[in-house]
């Protein structure tokens, strides 16, 4: 119980601070309460399945096949594989963490699974879809062209700036997180 | 279109539950345990994710966007809509159109370019959770470099579509 509240301190601190303002600018109050309604509605529509399938991930496939397939040594299907597997996704960037912690967990190399957020947070199809609809084709292939070296080239300069001490610290800690 | 995704997502989520019960109940069983627990092990930070952004986008609306960023052009533009992608979190189907009236109303197409990039790449409202399994360093270089990054694609942007 008091786990729950320690964890939940933060969130409820927000309510409070919502209401306060419903309270002061009922105006501006509701419209942030039909706002965070209507975000949680469209969370809860895409994360079920994101968090099953890390489930799934999590039981079926072995720490050998992710090393093989997007470990240290798994070249260039490594990064296609973090690229595809991101662009294939739903849901708001913050739904990505948790499968990054699955990711690293399994053995999946750092830079791998910083293109993984890269493509997650840019290149996923159905928005590229919509951006295009309503920013023009030429916009939108032109950002996706510069993306995909850019998300690369953040994910070496990244891993690359971080030490080994530094990178064993947070393998360990996907570890042993839940 | 964001919906037909969502189905097909649904469905190969589905599809592979089914595949998973028929060949081991038990794994199966875990897998739904893990997903929960992972779930439940971040909802406190999703939740208070979504309430910063509902009072943030209700202070800062679509109309109150367009003025900061529709007005001001050049570097002064950018570095507004910049700042404005960086901290605030809209889902793509809200941004896209914003964006799209924003260039109807007068803003460059660099000035968006860099309010989109940052938009997606950039999240200051959910660094925690990205400490929390990427670490402190990391979360916080990621995030920089793709800043910087932004830049570099309003710059082409402005080039190529010019």
């Amino acid at each position: 119980m008091k786990e729950i509240i320690k964890r939940y301190k933060f969130f409820v601190i927000l309510v409070a601070v919502n209401l306060g303002i419903l309270a002061v600018y009922p105006f501006t109050g509701q419209k942030s309460i039909s706002i965070t309604w209507s975000n949680t509605l469209e969370m809860l529509s895409v994360l079920p399945p994101i968090f099953i399938l890390l489930g799934l991930l999590d039981v079926w496939v072995q720490r050998e096949t992710v090393i093989k397939l997007m470990g240290e040594k798994s070249g260039f299907i490594g990064v296609a594989l973090a690229f595809f597997l991101g662009s294939a996704a739903a849901g708001p960037l913050y739904a990505a963490f948790p499968v990054t912690g699955v990711l690293l967990k399994k053995g999946s190399k750092f830079s791998n699974v910083l293109i993984f957020i890269g493509a997650w947070s840019t290149t996923k199809i159905p928005m590229l879809l919509f951006e295009a609809s309503s920013m023009g084709w030429k916009f939108m292939i032109t950002r996706f062209i510069i993306n995909i070296p850019g998300i690369a080239l953040i994910a070496y300069v990244t891993e690359k700036l971080l030490s080994e001490k530094e990178k064993q610290y947070i393998y360990d800690n996907a570890v042993t997180m839940k | 279109m964001f919906d037909v995704f969502t189905i097909i997502l649904y469905v190969l989520t589905a599809g592979l539950l089914l595949l998973s019960f028929l060949q081991d109940r038990k794994k199966t069983k875990m897998a739904l345990k893990k997903a929960w627990k992972s779930f439940e092990n971040i909802l406190p930070q999703f939740l208070s994710i979504l309430i910063i952004i509902g009072i943030m986008l209700a202070v800062l609306s679509p109309e109150t966007i367009s003025r900061l960023i529709g007005q001001q052009s050049g570097w002064v533009g950018m570095v507004i809509a910049s700042v404005i992608g960086s901290i605030t979190l809209i889902p793509g189907f809200v941004a896209f159109p914003l964006a799209s009236a924003l260039l109807k109303s007068g803003a460059g197409f660099m000035q968006i370019a860099v309010f989109i990039s940052t938009l997606m790449m950039v999240g200051i409202v959910t660094m925690p959770v990205e400490i929390k399994y990427l670490g402190k360093k990391a979360a916080i270089l990621r995030n920089t470099l793709a800043f910087i990054f932004s830049y570099i694609v309003a710059i082409v942007i402005g080039v190529v579509l010019a």
